[in-house]
């Protein structure tokens, strides 16, 4: 055995090898080391850890099955409380939640909480063990409207309690964010997701894909004409911001958003498919968080030279510290306390570079972080091909402009309570980013969740 | 799955389907688009609504082959299905939205090109339906080239124009329109639909003859629901999203030379891949030729 202060260490591909497939980057635990590594699980009685989960997973108790080799008991605890376990166990920040307040990482690693779940999930997938499906059918039927982490746990979840079950999808494939915009190395889409999504369709959910509320039909006709006595609202944040500088509708100027749909939803890096993609030479991502990160790696993949283009210090990167080690590992270039102020288009309309201005720190600004002031007079000029703008995004207003009585707030953001995600009109709730705006995975199931709850109450009544 | 309940090719290079699509013939109108995907490895079309039938639950799409997916689409007869059709995306025709009273004292001139004329169909039949009058110049290259002759005289004063004279009006569309102004013709609007550099020259036109115009944007898109931004046009100083902004925009403030560069941004990727879906593996670039590497 290890040092018990360290985590069993875990594998993966070798970054330079990484930097030209789109193969999973973490290898995973194989049985022994996830053993190993749930030894050092101490089964606090007051599990900090699992004030830290927004599922509310019983983590002592599922790693205490680990311990002594019961995987497939390991896999239903889990999945009481979690619908999409091998996906959470890969992307969820662990570091700032569960893992964030294990008793270990006091004095040492905290224990690898989330490898561990993803090892669970992924021997169960292997093994074929599904959850199990629920009682009898209530004969209650409620719309899902969105089938990404928060509509697929708030379906199954409603599922598991015998409601009659539907999700609308607007593109063509069911997932959400886990399958247009998480890529591929970091959450394999046939592999992972597509296993999770049929989970949930094992406990009785439909998915209709390829309809999109507020265009192919409203809310108000789902409820009065479709029959459905309850809806929730999972559509996301769908509409990415830009800059507004000059130059920004040039050719080889992309949302993350579009960059990574292309090469994620729509598969332009495999060449059976017909999705054309621009693959720079020298690409430019400009924003600091895990889709930057995303589209950085993504880009790299391709073929690209890459930079990420950050206004702050690395400090101050919102994206997750793993995520940023990976993409230095494999050659992305940090460009930092550096902000762009102009893209420069050739007489073809296409991009060839980037002017910035060099920035320094100031005084914390709401957010608590340093705010960046610009140096005055520090232009200067980067060579690029390609800019991906990748800024955060906002709520897509398709629903709320046609939903009757649905309040927004200034962000264009649902209005829904914080308990339950109930909204303004009665029987509609709601949750995710379509209410936050842009957040978690993880987050967006415990909002998926908790409406669940709400809807079951409300329609018990 | 989608069925395909009619195929036609109604010229050498355009198609017509008629697909089952019951919630999108519900709700669509004029003015508005779909989004179809032959199958898992086909990239997402978006193509304005031709027809529609809230009855019998149908959409009719009319579109020119391409690339490799509208390639594949060409292939598909009668009792097929796309794998996957949704919609209706975008914003209905203000023809349609806009007081009804206020849109009958309107005289309203369509000018569509080529493949354009499909979108153009359903807001002249709309207006007919509505008892309201327009006149309809449909122009293209060559006789062969044109389509919906038959619906197009059906819904308005129908006035025919080919680049070559081969019949009809000896000219482009907005030849025409100087000739019907010059004759006495008012227009209080000018609806232009068809390729980029059409709309282009119909709204320099029509700026000079003072007719306020729309036109109908087809930008590159993937999700149509305002998600990617890949349909950025500028209008006037404002970047606005094709996809749920429009597709309809006031011409006489769009950078059509932009929207054209922007439109031609994956040619020679798509280029590469046709002739890879048509001849086989034997694209890989580099040998010079083509000057696609370039």
């Amino acid at each position: 055995m290890g040092d018990v202060l360290k985590k069993v260490p875990v594998r993966e591909q070798d970054p330079k090898v990484r930097a030209t497939n789109f193969d999973e980057v973490c290898l995973g635990y194989n049985k022994d080391e996830a053993v190993e590594e749930a030894q050092r699980c101490i089964n606090c009685k007051n599990a900090k850890c699992m004030e830290g989960c927004p599922v509310q997973i019983h983590i002592p108790d599922f790693i205490k099955e680990v311990k002594e080799g019961n995987f497939e008991a390991a896999y239903q605890v889990i999945s009481k409380s979690s619908a999409l376990p091998a996906i959470c166990g890969r992307v969820c920040p662990q570091e700032s939640q569960c893992e964030g307040r294990c008793i270990r990482g006091i004095k040492g690693e905290p224990v690898s909480i989330g490898k561990l779940e993803r090892f669970v999930a992924d021997w169960a997938r292997e093994q074929g063990i599904k959850p199990e499906a629920s009682v009898e059918k209530n004969g209650k039927k409620v719309a899902v409207i969105g089938s990404g982490p928060a509509g697929l746990t708030c379906a199954g979840d409603l599922a598991k309690l015998g409601y009659d079950v539907t999700i609308f999808e607007a593109l063509h494939k069911a997932g959400g964010v886990l399958v247009y915009g998480i890529p591929e190395f970091r959450l394999p889409k046939d592999g992972v997701v597509l296993p999770e999504v049929e989970n949930v369709k094992a406990l009785g959910v439909k998915i209709e894909t390829d309809v999109i509320i507020g265009k192919s039909v409203t809310i108000d006709e789902l409820m009065e004409e479709e029959g459905f006595d309850a809806v929730f609202i999972g559509s996301g944040a769908g509409l990415p911001k830009f800059m507004g500088i000059p130059g920004e509708t040039a050719c080889g100027v992309f949302s993350a958003n579009e960059y990574l749909t292309r090469n994620n939803l729509m598969k332009a890096f495999d060449p059976k498919y017909d999705t054309p993609i621009a693959i720079g030479k020298k690409v430019a991502v400009v924003g600091g968080g895990n889709v930057a990160m995303d589209a950085a790696r993504t880009a790299l993949r391709l073929g690209a030279e890459v930079h990420i283009v950050y206004r702050r210090s690395e400090e101050e990167l919102p994206a997750r510290v793993e995520e940023v080690h990976h993409a230095k590992e494999e050659g992305i270039i940090f460009d930092l306390l550096t902000n762009p102020t102009e893209i420069l288009v050739g007489e073809d309309g296409w991009v060839n570079g980037i002017r910035c201005i060099r920035m320094e720190l100031g005084e914390p600004d709401a957010s608590g972080r340093r705010r960046p002031v610009e140096i005055p007079g520090s232009e200067f000029d980067i060579e690029v091909d390609t800019v991906i703008m990748s800024l955060g995004t906002s709520p897509n207003p398709l629903i709320s402009s046609t939903t009757k009585g649905l309040e927004t707030n200034r962000r264009k953001c649902i209005v829904a309570s914080e308990d339950v995600g109930a909204t303004s009109k009665e029987g509609v709730f709601a949750g995710g980013d379509a209410v936050t705006g842009a957040a978690t995975v993880i987050l967006a199931m415990g909002a998926g969740k908790d409406a669940a709850r709400g809807i079951h109450e409300y329609l018990s009544k | 799955m989608f069925k395909i309940l009619k195929a036609e090719q109604l010229s050498a290079n355009v198609y017509m389907k008629v697909v089952h699509a019951p919630r999108v013939a519900k709700s669509c109108e004029p003015g508005q688009f779909i989004i179809v995907k032959v199958d898992e490895t086909a990239e997402r079309i978006p193509l304005t609504i031709c027809d529609y039938d809230r009855e019998a639950g149908t959409i009719t799409i009319v579109f020119q082959p391409i690339g490799v997916s509208t390639h594949k689409m060409v292939d598909l007869k009668e009792g097929d299905f796309f794998e996957d059709f949704v919609g209706p995306l975008g914003k209905p025709s203000e023809l349609v939205t806009d007081d009804l009273e206020e849109v009958q004292k309107k005289k309203v001139v369509f000018i569509a090109g080529g493949v354009g004329t499909a979108p153009v169909y359903p807001q002249a039949k709309w207006l007919h339906d509505h008892g309201i009058e327009c006149d309809i110049i449909v122009g293209a290259r060559t006789k062969d080239l044109l389509i919906l002759e038959d619906e197009m005289s059906k819904v308005g004063n129908l006035h025919l124009c080919t680049d070559d004279g081969s019949y009809g009006f000896h000219g482009v569309g907005t030849a025409m329109l100087e000739k019907l102004v010059s004759e006495g013709h008012h227009y209080d609007l000018c609806v232009a639909i068809g390729p980029m550099i059409m709309m282009k020259f119909a709204c320099l036109t029509t700026k000079k003859l003072g007719i306020p115009t729309i036109v109908s944007m087809n930008p590159i898109m993937v999700d149509g629901t305002g998600m990617c931004g890949a349909c950025r046009v500028l209008v006037g100083d404002e970047v606005k999203f094709a996809c749920v902004d429009g597709p309809e925009f006031d011409g006489h403030l769009i950078d059509f030379d932009q929207a054209m560069k922007r439109a031609a941004m994956y040619k020679t990727e798509e280029g590469r891949r046709l002739l890879a879906y048509q001849e086989g593996d034997t694209h890989h670039g580099g040998c010079g030729n083509c000057g696609g590497d370039k």
